[in-house]
C-alpha cells in the first residue's frame, strides 16, 4: 500500500520535472519573432524607390545597402538561412561549392578565405564577383535574397548559431548538416 | 605484324615504313625524332619510332633535367617537340615555355604569357588544366583557357595572331589540344557543365581566320549535315535531330563540347572527334536523345561536313561523354583488311568502328559496367540497363562507371608492333540525385549532385592493355587510384605512364611486367611523350603536377569533409592529398 503510494508520489514528481523542464527548454528556445505582415510601402515616391531597390538590378544606387550593418542581414533568422539553402541549389552556387566542399570554386566550409568571411564580405563577392573567377550575380539576384545568401554561405563553416542553421537537407548527403559544423575560423589553427 | 596507316606515304625516312600497308592516315609523318602534336599523329597513335630504350635496359633511365613550371594546377599537357625545340603550355595562365633540347640542360629560349581573362578560370569545370599544342610549319598553336587560339612564332615565341572563338561570360573555356590538318588549324571548345553548345572550328593556319564550325546541337546546317551525311544506324538518320530530339530551344544550351581529341585520316579525308555530355546533367529536364551529344563525328575536313555520326550514349543519365581519344589504326578482322578507330568510351565499351562508314564492328565492355547492357549489333544501340530514369528526389545508387566514366580524358596509346592499345582508366561508381535547375550563363548547368565510391574489391583505377582484335585484355596493372595521365608507347616495346601518387612507370608492352619507376614531386596527369635530343639519343618527357578533375581535391584545396566536393571525385580521393602534394615540373629521361 504504502509502496503504491511511494510510487506515485515519484511519479508525480518526475512528471513534475518533466514538465518544468519543457517548459523551460520552450522558453528557453531563442527563435527569431516572425513577422506576419510586411513592412508597408511608404506613399512617398522617392522612399517607395529606395525602399524597393533591394529588389533592383544594377549597380548599387541609392538605398542599396553596402554593409551588413545596414539591414538585411540576420543569421540568426532560421527562416533566412533556409531561404539561403534554397538560393545556393537556384543560383548554381552548388554547382561549384558543392556543399561546401569546394569544385571549380573554393570550400566554404573551412577556415580559409580568400576575400574574407564577414557578411559583407561575403555579399561582396556574390554581387561583385571575384577576379578568380566568380561570376558577379548583381542583377540576377536580388539583394535581400543575396543577404540571406551570405547568411547561409557563412553557416556552411558553422559561423551562425546551430540554433538557426539549418539542418536536414533533402538530397544526396556529401557532408555533416550545416548546424552540425563546428565554427571555422581563420584564427583558429586546427586541421580539416 | 601489320602497322597501323598512319606512317605510311609521307614517311620518308622511316625503315618500318616497311611494315606500313596500304594508304596512310597521316599528313605528314612527323620526323622520327619529334613529337610535334599532343598525340604525336594524325592518327592519334601515341607511338614514337624510337627504339632506344628498351625492356632490356629501361632500368637504366634516369632524370636529365627538370624545369618548374611555377604552377600548382593540374598539368595535363603533352610537351611538343619540333625542330630541337620543346614547348610546354601551362594549365591557367597558359605560358608557353621553350626549351632548347639540342643542348644539355636545355635552356629556355623564350616563353610567351597569353595574358588569358582570369575569369576564365571560374567556368574550368574541372581544374583550369591545357593539353597541348601543336607544331606545324613553324608556327606553334594552343587554345588559352579564356577560348583564344594563339598561333606563335616557333623561333622566337612572337606572336602571329590570335582569335577569340567564344565568351568566358556564357560559361564557356577552351582545354583541348589542337590539331593541324593541312592550312587548318582545328580547335573545339569546353564547359558541357555549363550548359556551353559545343562546337569544333578550323582555323586558317596563316591568318586564324574562321573557315567552318559545326556545331554539336541545333539543326542541321548548323551541326554541318548535308547531302553527304550517311550514319550508319537508323537512329541517327532524320531531318534537324539536334533540334527534334530536345525539349523546345534547350539545345541551345545543350552541352557536347568538343573538348577532348581530334584524329584525322588523309586518305578518307576525315577529322574524327566525339562530342561531350549534354546538358544540364539532369536528364529529367532534357527528355529525347539530346543528339549530338556523347556522340561520335566524322567530318570532311575542308568544310566540317559530316560524313557519319554515331550516338554512343542516347540522352545520357549518367553523365558520360564521347569526345574522348579516337585511334586509327587498321585491323585484319574476320580475315578482311579494316580502316578503324579504336574509342573505349566512358560508358564503359571499348568501340572498334569502321571509319568510313561508322558501323560499329565490335563492342565490349572493357571495365565494370552496371549501367548497361553491352550495344545491340543490328541497332547500334547502347542497351541501357534499366529504361527508367531515377527519380527526382532519390539517390541513384551505384551507378558503374560514374560520371567520370570508365575512362575519361585519359589518352590511350597505340603500339603497331604490339597491337596492342594501351588504355590509363579509373574503377569508380557513383550515387547521384537530381533537381531542377535554371540556366544562368557563366554557372555551372548540372541539376545533379553525385558522390563517387570505389567499387568494393576493386582498385580505384588501373593500367590496361586491350587486344581489338582478340576484343579482350592482353593484361592489366591495378593502381590505388585513377591512372588520369596520358600513355605512350614506343618502339623499343616500352610503355610508359604515370600514377596520381606521383610514379612514372615504364613497363613492358608485351607482358605489362615493371621495369622501372621514377617517384616525382606531385602526382602526374600529364602526357608523356618521347624525343630524340641533340646528342642522338632517345628522352622521354612527361610533366608532373595532380590536378585535373580527379585531383582537384589537392590542386584547389578541396575540403574532404563534404563527398559531393569537386563534382563527386573528392568522395573517391579523401586520401589522395596525404599521397601527395600540389606542384608543376617538367621531367625528362634518359638512359644512363
Amino acid at each position: 500500500m504504502s509502496s503504491g503510494f511511494n510510487r506515485r508520489r515519484a511519479l508525480v514528481r518526475r512528471t513534475t520535472a518533466l514538465v518544468a523542464a519543457l517548459v523551460g527548454a520552450i522558453a528557453g528556445c531563442q527563435r527569431e519573432t516572425r513577422l506576419f505582415t510586411a513592412t508597408p510601402v511608404p506613399a512617398d515616391a522617392r522612399a517607395q524607390a529606395d525602399a524597393l531597390s533591394a529588389q533592383q538590378a544594377g549597380p548599387a544606387g541609392r538605398g542599396m545597402r553596402e554593409v551588413a550593418a545596414a539591414g538585411g542581414y540576420d543569421e540568426d533568422s532560421a527562416y533566412a538561412l533556409a531561404q539561403g539553402k534554397m538560393y545556393y541549389r537556384w543560383f548554381n552556387c552548388i554547382g561549384c561549392h558543392a556543399q561546401g566542399g569546394g569544385g571549380s570554386g573554393p570550400a566554404l566550409m573551412d577556415a580559409s578565405w580568400i576575400y574574407g568571411n564577414k557578411p559583407g564580405d561575403v555579399f561582396t563577392s556574390i554581387m561583385d564577383g571575384r577576379p578568380g573567377g566568380m561570376p558577379s550575380y548583381r542583377g540576377r539576384i536580388p539583394e535581400k535574397e543575396a543577404w540571406e545568401l551570405a547568411a547561409y554561405v557563412r553557416s556552411l563553416s558553422g559561423l551562425v548559431s546551430t540554433d538557426a542553421a539549418t539542418n536536414r537537407a533533402d538530397s544526396l548527403s556529401g557532408a555533416d548538416p550545416e548546424g552540425l559544423r563546428d565554427p571555422q575560423r581563420p584564427e583558429d589553427k586546427q586541421r580539416k | 605484324m601489320r602497322a597501323s596507316t598512319f606512317a605510311v606515304r609521307c614517311s620518308r625516312q622511316l625503315p618500318w615504313i616497311a611494315l606500313a600497308i596500304g594508304a596512310g592516315a597521316c599528313l605528314a609523318a612527323p620526323a622520327d625524332g619529334d613529337w610535334p602534336a599532343a598525340a604525336r599523329d594524325a592518327a592519334n597513335t601515341r607511338y614514337s619510332p624510337l627504339a632506344e630504350i628498351t625492356a632490356a635496359n629501361a632500368s637504366r633511365l634516369q632524370l636529365a633535367w627538370s624545369f618548374s613550371t611555377s604552377v600548382g594546377k593540374g598539368h595535363e599537357a603533352a610537351p611538343i617537340v619540333a625542330d630541337g625545340t620543346m614547348f610546354v603550355v601551362t594549365p591557367f595562365p597558359n605560358r608557353v615555355i621553350a626549351f632548347d633540347v639540342s643542348t644539355p640542360g636545355a635552356h629556355v629560349r623564350w616563353s610567351f604569357d597569353p595574358k588569358p581573362d582570369p575569369h576564365a578560370q571560374g567556368v574550368a569545370c574541372c581544374d583550369v588544366v591545357n593539353r597541348g599544342a601543336a607544331v606545324a610549319d613553324g608556327r606553334l598553336f594552343f587554345a588559352a583557357l579564356d577560348n583564344q587560339v594563339i598561333a606563335l612564332d616557333v623561333r622566337d615565341g612572337a606572336e602571329l595572331w590570335r582569335t577569340r572563338l567564344g565568351d568566358v561570360a556564357s560559361g564557356q573555356s577552351m582545354t583541348m589540344a589542337p590539331i593541324v590538318v593541312r592550312n587548318e588549324v582545328i580547335v573545339g571548345n569546353s564547359g558541357s557543365g555549363f550548359g556551353v553548345r559545343g562546337f569544333i572550328a578550323a582555323l586558317a593556319a596563316d591568318t586564324g581566320h574562321e573557315i567552318w564550325r559545326a556545331w554539336s546541337t541545333g539543326p542541321d546546317k548548323d551541326v554541318r549535315i548535308g547531302a553527304g551525311f550517311a550514319p550508319f544506324y537508323a537512329a541517327d538518320r532524320g531531318t534537324d535531330l539536334g533540334v527534334a530530339t530536345w525539349p523546345p530551344e534547350a539545345w541551345r544550351i545543350g552541352g557536347g563540347t568538343v573538348d577532348g581529341w581530334v584524329s584525322y585520316d588523309a586518305q578518307l579525308d576525315l577529322v574524327f572527334h566525339g562530342t561531350g555530355r549534354p546538358a544540364p546533367r539532369n536528364p529529367h529536364a532534357r527528355p529525347g536523345a539530346n543528339k549530338w551529344t556523347s556522340s561520335l563525328f566524322a567530318r570532311k575536313a575542308q568544310t566540317g561536313d559530316a560524313v557519319w555520326a554515331y550516338q554512343a550514349s542516347p540522352h545520357d543519365r549518367y553523365g558520360y561523354d564521347g569526345s574522348n581519344e579516337n585511334v586509327l589504326v587498321d585491323l585484319v578482322l574476320a580475315g578482311r583488311e579494316r580502316h578503324v578507330l579504336l574509342h573505349p568510351d566512358s560508358n564503359g565499351e571499348f568501340y572498334v568502328i569502321d571509319r568510313a562508314t561508322g558501323e560499329v564492328l565490335s563492342a565490349d565492355p572493357y571495365a565494370f559496367v552496371s549501367t548497361s547492357r553491352g550495344v545491340d549489333p543490328d541497332s547500334g544501340a547502347l542497351r541501357y540497363a534499366t529504361d527508367e530514369l531515377p527519380a527526382v528526389g532519390r539517390v541513384l545508387r551505384d551507378s558503374c562507371p560514374g560520371s567520370a566514366g570508365a575512362k575519361n580524358w585519359q589518352p590511350s596509346a597505340w603500339s603497331p608492333r604490339t597491337q596492342l592499345l594501351y588504355v590509363p582508366h579509373q574503377d569508380l561508381c557513383e550515387d547521384s540525385d537530381f533537381f531542377a535547375v535554371s540556366h544562368i550563363p557563366g554557372t555551372p548547368y548540372l541539376g545533379a549532385e553525385s558522390r563517387m565510391h570505389e567499387r568494393a574489391g576493386a582498385p580505384r583505377g588501373g593500367f590496361l592493355a586491350w587486344d581489338p582484335v582478340k576484343r579482350r585484355k592482353a593484361w592489366w596493372l591495378p593502381e590505388r587510384f585513377p591512372v588520369w595521365s596520358g600513355a605512350l608507347a614506343t618502339a623499343g616495346d616500352v610503355v610508359f605512364y604515370g600514377t596520381m601518387d606521383g610514379w612514372f612507370k615504364a613497363v613492358d608492352a608485351r607482358s605489362g611486367h615493371p621495369l622501372w619507376k621514377f617517384k616525382t614531386a606531385s602526382g602526374i596527369v600529364g602526357q608523356p611523350v618521347s624525343y630524340r635530343g641533340g646528342d642522338g639519343h632517345q628522352y622521354v618527357a612527361v610533366l608532373a603536377g595532380v590536378g585535373g578533375w580527379a585531383g582537384l581535391i589537392v590542386a584547389n584545396d578541396l575540403d574532404a569533409r563534404d563527398g559531393t566536393a569537386g563534382g563527386g571525385f573528392v568522395n573517391a580521393m579523401k586520401d589522395l592529398p596525404a599521397a601527395t602534394g600540389r606542384g608543376g615540373m617538367l621531367y625528362v629521361f634518359r638512359l644512363q
